[in-house]
């Protein structure tokens, strides 16, 4: 189980996350959407101590810390337990796409190098890239790149995979692709929590939707719940802008 | 003007080559001198060490704001002046290190350039794995930055080479040297002399072509 209790991240004078509280179930698909700059990055970014948080409580399996006081072996083990999918993909330049999978495993778990490959060769089995083990980035579609990266993140085998806009930066003919992955990584019940501006993805796939403004959440619920019948005004405000801007979706 | 020598030439070429080893040598000391200096000063860049960082920024300016002859000139023949321990500093010690703190000011910037330079996502994604910093300057950031720095680390080292003809002015018998003292025994300068440019043309030439070799290995990640 993940909990989130009070989280608050100021950068200079501006609180970009306003005393977040967050629970966050095994097994639990989360679909966070809200405006640009109300702190959907950031949220994700301090759960995995990319940034550090100003104060909070957070709760990651058997890892519990103030985060104000995280040391950096509980920082280190806070990110092993949690996996980011980037926005840009972000693998890593000079290794294949079997070595970016297999890193982790064997910089960060210490396994011998046949064993976190052959994982890798498994993982790239799931994630339909058993032809391009040897690939490098450079010469893989972006739909491909950030299947790799879903895969990179797989293989951390965390508590919870952070998804921050995974198809946002992909041409549209990749898009479905990578959603397609996500929505396997859901029917496995692997725990996600997703930005996205997909609103289709977190109608089918999320449990709850979140929607955040100004660095809190304002409301939340089941996509049913939420998309049909919204009880805040800015959560009204923002659907039907997002689904006026995209009504295929 | 007469024809050219080419006999005398011809047997010059193995009396100068006889010289090779000693230039060669001055320059790959202070090549392995200069990139493990200049790692260090790219790292003291990049990290903005306090204190040590300004005194990087300073040698740097001044190993790269003043000519090579003038620096060489300073360790050989003014060092000793002021500090007694060097008296008998020669001349090939002088020029290896005349070369290693001059190349590696030069080279710094070129390290730190290309260390920058690596993408900051990807330093972001290994952190996020739980890579430690260590651990990702180690298996990521440097196999990038060193792609990136080994053309230019290349042509500093192909300057070097060119640059330990200087040695000669400190007396140094090596190529250059060599060839001054046969061209005076001789008369023969023209013939000397072309014969000296061509031999070092064509170690420069020989480095080009493996620099272009290991480019094509090093970017082999990164075609499409
Ligand atoms: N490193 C930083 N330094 C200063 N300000 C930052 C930094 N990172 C983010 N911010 C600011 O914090 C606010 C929240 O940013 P964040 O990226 O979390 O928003 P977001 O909800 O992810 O937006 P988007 O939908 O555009 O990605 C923004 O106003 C942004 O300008
Ligand atoms: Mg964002």
């Amino acid at each position: 189980m993940i909990k989130v209790a009070n989280l608050v991240k100021r950068f200079g004078d501006a609180t970009v996350l306003d005393g977040i509280d967050l629970e966050i179930d095994r097994g639990e698909i989360i679909v966070v959407i809200g405006p640009s700059g109300t702190g959907k990055s950031t949220l994700l970014r301090c759960l995995n101590f990319l940034e550090r948080p100003d104060a909070g409580r957070l709760t990651l399996g058997d890892l519990d810390v103030d985060v104000t006081r995280a040391s950096r072996a509980d920082i280190l083990a806070a990110r092993r337990r949690t996996a980011f999918v980037f926005q840009n993909y972000a693998l890593f330049a000079n290794k294949t796409a079997l070595e970016n999978i297999a890193e982790g495993l064997i910089v960060v778990n210490r396994w011998p190098k046949a064993r976190a490959h052959a994982r890798a060769r498994e993982i790239l089995e799931r994630i339909g890239l058993a032809d391009k083990a040897d690939a490098y980035p450079a010469s893989l579609s972006g739909g491909q790149q950030q299947r790799v990266g879903i895969g990179r993140a797989m293989a951390a085998q965390a508590e919870v995979i952070l998804f921050d806009e995974p198809t946002s930066s992909l041409d549209p003919e990749w898009v479905e692709e990578v959603l397609a992955l996500m929505k396997q990584l859901a029917a496995e019940r692997q725990t996600m929590l997703v930005v996205t501006h997909e609103m289709g993805f977190a109608r089918d796939v999320a449990d709850r939707v979140i929607f955040m403004e100004g660095g809190r959440i304002v409301e939340q619920g089941p996509p049913s719940r939420l998309f049909n019948a919204p009880e805040d005004p800015r959560t009204r405000d923002f659907l039907r802008k997002v689904l006026a801007a995209a009504p295929s979706s | 003007m007469s024809v050219l020598d080419f006999d005398y030439m011809l047997g010059l070429v193995p009396i100068l080559l006889s010289y090779l080893p000693l230039t060669l040598g001055m320059a790959m000391a202070g090549m392995v001198l200069a990139l493990a200096l200049a790692c260090g000063l790219a790292v003291i860049r990049v990290l903005r060490i306090p204190g040590l960082n300004g005194i990087t920024l300073l040698f740097i300016s001044f190993f790269r704001g003043t000519p090579l002859l003038v620096q060489l000139f300073l360790f050989y023949y003014g060092l000793p002046q002021v500090l007694s321990f060097l008296t008998q500093i020669n001349g090939i010690t002088a020029t290896i290190m005349g070369l290693t703190l001059h190349f590696s000011a030069y080279m710094a910037e070129s390290i730190r350039a290309a260390i920058v330079g690596v993408d900051r996502s990807q330093t972001e994604a290994a952190l996020s794995i739980g890579m430690t910093n260590a651990q990702l300057m180690r298996r990521i950031v440097l196999p990038q930055a060193t792609r990136v720095a080994v053309p230019t680390l290349m042509n500093y080292f192909i300057d070097m080479i060119k640059a330990t003809s200087l040695a000669f002015t400190l007396g140094v018998t090596e190529l250059m040297g060599a060839t001054q003292k046969e061209a005076a025994g001789s008369f023969l300068y023209f013939e000397a002399f072309i014969t000296v440019a061509v031999i070092y043309w064509g170690i420069v030439e020989l480095l080009a072509w493996c620099q272009r070799r290991l480019e094509w290995r090093l970017n082999e990640a990164y075609r499409r």
